[in-house]
This record gives structure tokens, C-alpha cells and sequence, in this order.
């Protein structure tokens, strides 16, 4: 993706709010601005325009027009619209915060939201969208189609809202899957957006959680694709730029003393990135910051990572009492409870449950990670008898 | 160009001749399997005769129809299953002679003691669309 690619989607937002505010519907519109994007493409390697986001509105406009006239000339009904858009009307930041609020809507399923949002806010075609999922290119085209009904018959009038919107950005942003779109990119340029639309600390938050998370992106992984734990990553090549700014952007969300959920566990990532050593990570106030989120949380997962904190803050034996509390059928709780168990010396039981936990690990990165921590603990005790 | 279906088995294929679980393999040997799977698969899209690659939870449960109206029934993972599927590679190939010579190759993969597996694959032929000329 290139940097001016970047720029023009990030005027799609504002130019399909003036559509809608001149009377198009909703559908109609984001298909008529997904068309004005594919000739801006074009159209401005050779001559760019002086005003994009007008150059981008009057095609736009144009192309709405050309679909209404040719849908009712099927139909065989009049055009209602101006060909002359009306002047004025300048959208203001509240008309685009109202477009996320809908691709985000209360009736959509979370991947249709997710779909839509990328579309109509994000201005991604289809087929990106598509690789992106790895879905084929129909069924993305249905999803998104679907999705814009739902919106248009649940009417614009009732909303979702800004909860709802940073649950789907929070999805795009943790899809591992690659393809030509970086989905973390993509969830941090929109989350930066809705930043700039809105006034909450939460959003703040969860900004400053992606750009803490995005920092330490290239320490995660090997060439190959293996997981790299995070006390075994070289913290040298964490993005020092990236996590200043997401530290300085926490504190001020912090300031403003209206807690949320992604606020705490942006103070958690702060935390470890904050230490530039894994010996120097302060579990004592992690464990606190776990606690904070739990009264906003109380997920299983939660009390998962809550138990590894207590193991490195209070000792492994605090850490197996906390994670007595969490079911068996928790995903990854094989994975805590051998660590656990391996810290506490109890290298055979350690040895079994890192193989349960391959059996049971979600995606094949993981199971590969846990087949080797096994296969390291069994080599350890074979050496030892 | 006919397409396979490479089928590996958690259980219900016979017993490879290197039976060692990978739990009890040395961490070398798992990375030496790893990187096997991963170079066959680079490998087969040069050659462009790879199609898809997946791998499969253990974990599964049967599903039946309860009659219109009523939630579907579920019901196991029965232990005593005989077959379970670990994964499958699909390729595109030109006979079935080079599906089953792919197959061996892909039986082959390192395990424990840095030896063969020879673990026993599935190699099933897909039902093709009809040709257009069939007289």
C-alpha cells in the first residue's frame, strides 16, 4: 500500500458524509465513493487535483447519480435528485463519527461489521477486504452487500455507538492474517481517526493499546513465522517512536480520570514496554492494573493473564491459586498452567500439560510454540534421569 | 491437471515405522519437522502444483438434525472413533502417479531420532467437473 493511497482513503469518510447529507442513501453512496476511488487512482498519477476530497465528492456525486439513473430507469421512475449537487452543507466531524456508528451497527454480526467498516470507512475494496479474511472475493462481496441492507432497514436513525465501534476496530486489529493490507495499519489509522471525531478517553485508550502492541510487532515473530514469548524478545527492536506515543497518549486519557477497559489494558502494555529488561517489568502494579480490569471485564481471559502476573509477582505457587479460579475449558490454560508449573519445578507435570496445550492451541504458530516447549522440558528431564 | 487430497491422520492410519509422539522428540528434531512441511509446501507452489494446505484441531463433535424446530443434537468427541483427521494438502497435478510420488515424499518428514517418519498418508482423487467433450 502506498502513502498516497493512505491519504485518499482517509478523505472517504468525509466524502461519502457529504453524500449522505445531500439525501443518497447510504448503499448507494459508498458504492458511488468505492467508484470515485478507483479513478482517483488513475485520474491523479497524471493530473492531481488542487482540492482531493472536492475532486472526490463531485465524481462521486456523478457516479450516485449514474447508478440512481440507470436503477430507475429500470424501474422506470423519475430522477428526483439535482444533477446540480446542492452548495454548501460542509460535513461537519459528527456526520462522519455518525458513518462509523452505522458500519458498527448493534444488528450486524461482528464480521459484518468488521467488513463494512473497512469498506465504507476505510474505503478498501472488496478483494482487499476478501485476502485480507481469506474469504473468496463473492463471498466478501455478499457480506458487505448484506451488511449495508441490515444498516439500511435497521434505519440510520438508531445507530451503534462508540462501544460497538472500538469492539470492531479492536477485531481488525487483532487479526494475525497477512495479505497485501496490514489489518494492525488499517485498525490504528482508523482508531487515530475516531480519536480526532470524538471527544472519549477510552478511545485514547484503545489507541494507545494498538500503538504499544504495534511497537513490539517486529520482536514477535521469526523469519519463519515462529512465536518469540514476550520475556525472550529483543526489546532492541521495539519501536521506541511508537511507544512514547502511545505512553504519552495514555497518560493524557488517564488525566482525564474516566477509566475504561482499553485504558487498562493500554497500562499494562505501557508496562512491559516500559522495562527495558524482562527482570525489570513491574508485575506488582501489572497484577494492580489486572484488577482495575476486571471490574470493567470479568472474562476468563482476563483472569488467565491475571494468574501469569500473580506468578511472576508473587511466586508460582500464588500464580496455580489464581488460576485455580478459571475453567478448564479456557483456551491457552493448559499453556499458563505449564509455565506455572515449570517455575514452580514441577518439570513433568510441566512437561505433560505443554503437550495438552499443542493439542489444544488455536493456530499453528501456537502449537508449534508449545510442541517445542514439551519437547525442551522433555530433552531437560531425559538429561537428568 | 487432476487434483489430490493428501490426507494425514491423527488416528486410523496404521502405525508409521518412527512412532516416537513429538512431545518426546528433541526440540531440534521439531524444528527439523517444521521447517520440512514448510519447504515441501514453498516447493510445490514453485513447481505450481500446490493447491491448499490446512490443519485440524483434534478437537470435534458430532452434529445430527433434531426435525424442524428443535436445536440440532451434538454429541461427542467419541474416543473410540477409529479415524480423525490431523490436516490435508490439496494438489494439482498431472497423474496420479506424481500424487503418490508426492505423498511418499511428504511421508518422509523427519521425526524423532532425526529419521523418516514413513507415516502413512491418504491420497484420494477428487470427483472432477465433467468435460465439455465426451464423444
Amino acid at each position: 500500500m502506498t502513502t498516497d493511497d493512505v491519504e485518499l482513503r482517509a478523505l472517504v469518510p468525509r466524502v461519502l458524509s457529504v453524500l449522505v447529507g445531500r439525501g443518497a442513501d447510504f448503499a448507494t453512496a459508498e458504492d458511488a465513493v468505492q467508484e470515485a476511488l478507483v479513478r482517483a487512482v488513475s485520474a491523479w498519477r497524471t493530473d492531481p487535483p488542487a482540492d482531493p476530497t472536492a475532486w472526490l465528492v463531485t465524481v462521486a456525486w456523478r457516479a450516485f447519480l449514474d447508478m440512481v439513473r440507470s436503477d430507475a430507469a429500470r424501474r422506470d421512475r423519475e430522477v428526483t435528485f439535482d444533477t446540480q449537487p446542492p452548495t454548501g452543507a460542509v460535513p461537519s466531524a459528527d456526520d462522519s463519527l455518525r458513518l462509523y456508528f452505522l458500519c458498527a451497527h448493534p444488528d450486524l454480526t461482528s464480521s459484518s461489521a468488521v467488513a463494512l467498516t473497512l469498506r465504507a470507512v476505510g474505503g478498501l475494496t472488496t478483494r482487499q477486504i476478501a485476502q485480507a479474511y481469506l474469504v473468496p472475493e463473492a463471498t466478501m462481496a455478499q457480506r458487505i452487500s448484506r451488511a449495508k441492507r441490515t444498516v439500511a432497514r435497521a434505519g440510520v436513525e438508531r445507530p451503534g455507538d462508540v462501544r460497538t465501534v472500538m469492539r470492531v476496530l479492536y477485531l481488525v486489529f487483532n487479526e494475525g492474517y497477512s495479505g497485501d493490507i496490514d489489518l494492525a495499519a488499517e485498525a490504528i489509522r482508523l482508531t487515530r481517526q475516531l480519536a480526532s471525531l470524538t471527544d472519549d478517553a477510552d478511545v485514547r485508550g484503545l489507541l494507545a493499546l494498538m500503538l504499544l502492541h504495534h511497537a513490539r510487532r517486529r520482536s514477535r515473530t521469526r523469519a519463519d513465522g515462529s512465536i518469540v514469548p514476550l520475556a525472550e524478545q529483543d526489546r532492541s527492536q521495539w519501536d521506541v517512536e511508537l511507544i512514547a506515543e502511545g505512553i504519552a497518549i495514555l497518560h493524557a486519557a488517564l488525566a482525564r480520570d474516566q477509566l475504561g477497559e482499553y485504558q487498562a489494558q493500554a497500562a499494562i502494555a505501557a508496562l512491559h514496554a516500559d522495562a527495558p529488561r524482562v527482570e525489570e517489568t513491574d508485575w506488582v502494579q501489572i497484577v494492580e492494573w489486572y484488577d482495575e480490569l476486571l471490574s470493567f471485564a470479568d472474562t476468563p481471559i482476563v483472569r488467565l493473564n491475571r494468574a501469569v502476573a500473580v506468578g511472576e509477582a508473587d511466586g508460582a505457587p500464588a500464580g496455580l491459586s489464581a488460576l485455580a479460579a478459571v475453567g478448564d475449558d479456557v483456551p491457552r490454560r493448559d499453556a499458563v498452567a505449564a509455565h506455572l508449573h515449570e517455575k514452580n519445578g514441577d518439570l513433568e507435570l510441566a512437561a505433560r500439560l505443554y503437550a495438552d496445550a499443542a493439542r489444544r492451541a488455536p493456530n499453528l504458530a501456537e502449537r508449534d510454540h508449545q510442541m517445542r516447549q514439551a519437547a525442551r522440558l522433555n530433552q531437560q528431564l531425559r538429561h537428568h534421569r | 491437471m487432476a487434483k489430490y487430497l493428501l490426507l494425514k491422520h491423527y488416528r486410523g492410519a496404521p502405525a508409521p515405522a518412527n512412532n516416537v509422539p513429538m512431545d518426546k522428540w528433541t526440540p531440534d528434531e521439531v524444528e527439523a519437522h517444521i521447517k520440512f512441511m514448510q519447504d515441501f509446501a514453498v516447493r510445490l507452489e514453485a513447481t505450481g502444483e500446490f493447491v491448499d494446505a490446512q490443519a485440524l484441531s483434534p478437537d470435534g463433535v458430532w452434529v445430527r438434525s433434531d426435525g424442524e424446530g428443535r436445536p440440532p443434537v451434538t454429541d461427542g468427541p467419541f474416543a473410540e472413533t477409529k479415524d480423525l483427521i490431523a490436516g490435508w494438502m490439496v494438489i494439482d497435478v498431472d497423474s496420479y502417479e506424481r500424487a503418490v510420488e508426492l505423498a511418499g515424499e511428504l511421508s518422509a518428514a523427519p521425526g524423532g531420532s532425526g529419521e523418516p517418519i514413513h507415516e502413512w498418508l491418504e491420497v484420494r482423487p477428487f470427483l472432477a467437473a465433467p468435460p465439455t467433450i465426451t464423444q
